[in-house]
């Protein structure tokens, strides 16, 4: 059992957190919340050029063959960073599940192109109705000779203005699991885009797909076979987001302390009071359970172990903590930190759309009760 | 990073339950809620002593195995796991020896340690008096120079160990006339010397676990003083992360939450199983993730400790959050239960044991002894945190 982080990770964590301190002010993150891209290509390119964008794939498609767990490190920097960009949909969403399941040719092909940073990849999942099974999935995707025809809406795609290609999940069978993963160019005519207008100011749109034509060699998986493909890019992407959550944790903790410590009230700092004392008690034990809990989850991950039990224990642990983690901070910055002027807002916006994002409490909490037995 | 254990730590863990597996097979003991800390059985303690699994991490020149802290947890949570009745043991095995170890002279190493090993000296903390809570610093048990001993007068209270212990820890007075946690000396002293009384207090649960202890001119050799005279408050410091970081306080009523889960599977209320109701299993699964947190919690104090460093603050956090778990897990066995949560375990209707009732009122006294949860958040907010004192 080693809880640390290894000398390379250090470095990575340093730089990463160098290099977002100057490219990623607040002033940068409020600037892209009016973007209708809601980031900078630029930026893009240079997190790209570093190596960020490609470190999870193999070298030969272009990556620098890291693991999950370095990913982790860098995660947790952009979640304190509060950075806006396509990372997490991109890499974690778009490319690796290609990884997993792509055949050799879908890898060649768009690997390097995710890995270099030069498209976008996202998934298009959740429906208006919501619902994070396979039955949820209601859009269609209809054989037509070597072809598929999609049709349906998909809601909250994760930068869904910009990608270059989603991975769609349509329905190709009645089956519960019978859906199919489709790799589709987001030019491709019939495809229609729009930003919701969110609270977090997060890069989420819809997308409705009218007569989609999608060629048979874009399946990913094999017909049918899409959900398994799904469940580990879900999961995988949890671990990711709570990596995020950590990092966004970890920004609000250390802002806390320093306005309690420098805000006087009845001539002394506020944080000498004891209530406030034990709130950031309790703060910061939520924030180091949630520390461990999403490196647990990175770590089985990155290993390649069952991760299902400790992927659902991060996440349901953060979906029950956090609001409480806020309320806390929110007391204790009194009413500036309801201020648009002060940071603390970004934290308490990007936390709740990561909690609510693919799965609330309730959701985790019952799949931690499946994986303890209650029957 | 990495969570798992090694190949020999797993083995060792199997090892374990399976000696624990006879012992309940063997019908030597019932697993039972606060074992830990209630349930003296010396017996159970000699056979644990024959395995090697006291004084797990001492050196091996002075008896004991020079394994990790992670062994240890490994260990001590698989007794929590089965309730077992380790209370002889447990606070020598937990803190005692360490003390012995980091501030001991070698006689006193060569004299203890194997006595604590063997599974042979039970000894009680003799921290808190009436007036001395959790301002220990204020403690007035005296304890006055006299040549070669010191001259003992004072009282302790909830001295633990029951009417077992055969040592007691003392935190004394041992001058006066200085600010007050710097007069204050540690002794680990035989309970037989002259003028040493005992009364057993009762507790909410109706267990003899605890003693007020008497010390009426007793007269203690010098020998008996564990590290540098007035250093005690320092030392204690030290050693209560030691007896705030064991997994005890997430696992003191894991029979009761192992027992809880499979009773919901088995039980029907009406047509369906209690586990098939939404609520019931939303609940348990949110007990369950918060007792997979304070595990992590638990190891990450243990990890701490390997690189040798006192977990202060980490003790502090695992311990204020764990007993408080503890609290609600008891607290929803005795929703589920409903009036069945009432019944102690000698009631024929007793359900799960009757570990409920007495889980529900012994949770209680978690959160205060060894540091009360108000005084482990100041740890946090002031060690940890950097807020002022």
């Amino acid at each position: 059992m080693n809880l640390s982080l290894t000398e390379e990770q250090e470095i990575l964590r340093q730089s990463a957190r160098d290099f977002l301190e100057e490219k990623c002010p607040k002033s940068f993150v409020k600037e892209m919340e009016q973007d209708e891209k809601k980031y900078s290509p630029e930026l893009w390119k240079e997190m790209a050029d570093l190596g960020w964008v490609g470190l999870a794939f193999p070298e030969k498609y272009g990556g620098s063959d890291m693991n999950f767990l370095d990913l982790a490190v860098l995660l947790e920097e952009m979640g304190r960073a509060c950075l806006p960009s396509p990372f997490v949909a991109s890499v974690v969403l778009g490319g690796l599940p290609i990884l997993d399941a792509g055949s050799e040719e879908q890898k060649a092909k768009y690997l390097p192109e995710i890995a270099s940073g030069k498209a976008i990849f996202s998934m298009a999942l959740i429906e208006p109705e919501l619902g994070y099974e396979a039955t949820a999935i209601k859009a269609e995707a209809k054989a037509e000779g070597d072809s598929f025809v999609i049709n349906g809406t998909k809601l909250f795609v994760p930068y869904g203005n910009v990608a270059d290609y989603l991975l769609v999940v349509a329905r190709t069978s009645k089956n519960a699991e019978g859906v199919t993963v489709f790799i589709v160019d987001a030019k491709s005519p019939g495809i229609k885009v729009t930003l919701l207008s969110t609270m977090a100011h997060e890069n989420l749109c819809e997308v409705v797909f009218e007569n989609v034509k999608v060629s048979g060699n874009n399946v990913l998986g094999g017909v049918d076979q899409g959900w398994p493909v799904i469940q580990k890019a879900l999961e995988r992407n949890d671990a990711a987001r709570c990596c995020e959550v950590a990092g966004n944790f970890g920004w609000v903790m250390e802002d806390t302390i320093a306005y309690v410590l420098d805000r006087k009230q009845f001539g002394r700092p506020i944080g000498s009071f004891q209530v406030l004392q034990h709130y950031c008690a309790d703060m910061s034990t939520y924030l180091e359970g949630t520390r461990l809990a999403a490196h647990q989850a990175a770590w089985a991950v990155s290993e390649g172990l069952p991760s299902t039990r400790e992927v659902a224990v991060a996440k349901a642990w953060i979906n029950q903590v956090s609001a409480t983690f806020f309320n806390l901070a929110h007391q204790m910055h009194g009413a500036m930190g309801v201020a648009l002027e002060h940071d603390l807002h970004f934290y308490t916006t990007r936390a709740k759309a990561v909690e609510l994002g693919y799965g609330e409490g309730n959701y985790y909490r019952e799949v931690v009760a499946k994986d303890m037995g209650l029957a | 990073m990495d969570f798992s254990f090694t190949e020999e730590q797993k083995k060792f863990k199997q090892e374990v339950r399976d000696f624990l597996e006879d012992e309940v097979k063997r019908g030597l003991w019932k697993p039972s809620c606060d074992a830990w800390i209630q349930s003296y059985d010396p017996e159970f303690t000699k056979r644990v002593a024959a395995k090697g699994w006291i004084g797990l991490t001492w050196p091996r020149e002075y008896g004991g195995q020079g394994l990790g802290f992670v062994e240890r947890v490994i260990l001590t949570e698989e007794m929590l796991r089965y309730g077992a009745p380790a209370a002889c043991h447990w606070f020598s095995d937990r803190q005692i020896g360490g003390a012995v170890l980091e501030y001991g002279s070698e006689e006193q190493k060569k004299d203890l340690l194997p006595k604590i090993i063997k599974g042979e000296l039970y000894c009680g903390l003799g921290m808190s008096e009436t007036e001395a809570g959790s301002d220990l610093a204020s403690l007035k048990t005296r304890a006055a120079e006299d040549g070669d001993d010191y001259i003992f007068n004072g009282q302790k209270t909830w001295t633990s160990g029951g009417s077992f212990i055969n040592y007691v820890y003392v935190l004394a007075r041992t001058d006066p006339e200085v600010v007050k946690h710097k007069g204050i000396s540690e002794f680990i002293i035989p309970l037989d010397l002259s003028g040493i009384s005992r009364i057993p207090m009762v507790d909410i649960t109706g267990t003899e676990a605890w003693n007020d202890v008497f010390f009426d001119n007793v007269r203690v050799p010098k020998k008996y003083m564990i590290g540098e005279k007035n250093k005690g408050f320092y030392h204690v410091m030290a050693e209560l992360a030691f007896e705030r970081s064991g997994m005890e306080r997430l696992m003191g009523n894991y029979p009761l939450f192992d027992a809880l889960i499979k009773f919901v599977m088995e039980t029907r209320d009406g047509g369906k199983f209690l586990a098939q109701s939404d609520v019931i299993r939303q609940k348990l699964a949110q007990l369950q993730v918060e007792f997979e947190i304070g595990r992590l919690f638990m190891y990450r104090v243990a990890v701490v400790m390997e690189a040798g460093k006192a977990p202060t603050v980490e003790a502090a956090m695992s311990k204020a959050y764990a007993t408080a778990f503890e609290q609600r897990v008891a607290n929803f066995a005795m929703e589920i239960l409903g009036p069945y949560g009432l019944l102690w375990m000698d009631s024929k209707y007793a359900k799960i044991g009757g570990l409920a009732a007495h889980s529900y009122l012994g949770s209680k006294g978690y959160s205060l002894q060894a540091g009360a949860s108000e005084i482990l958040k100041n740890i946090i907010a002031q060690r940890g945190l950097g807020l002022p004192a």
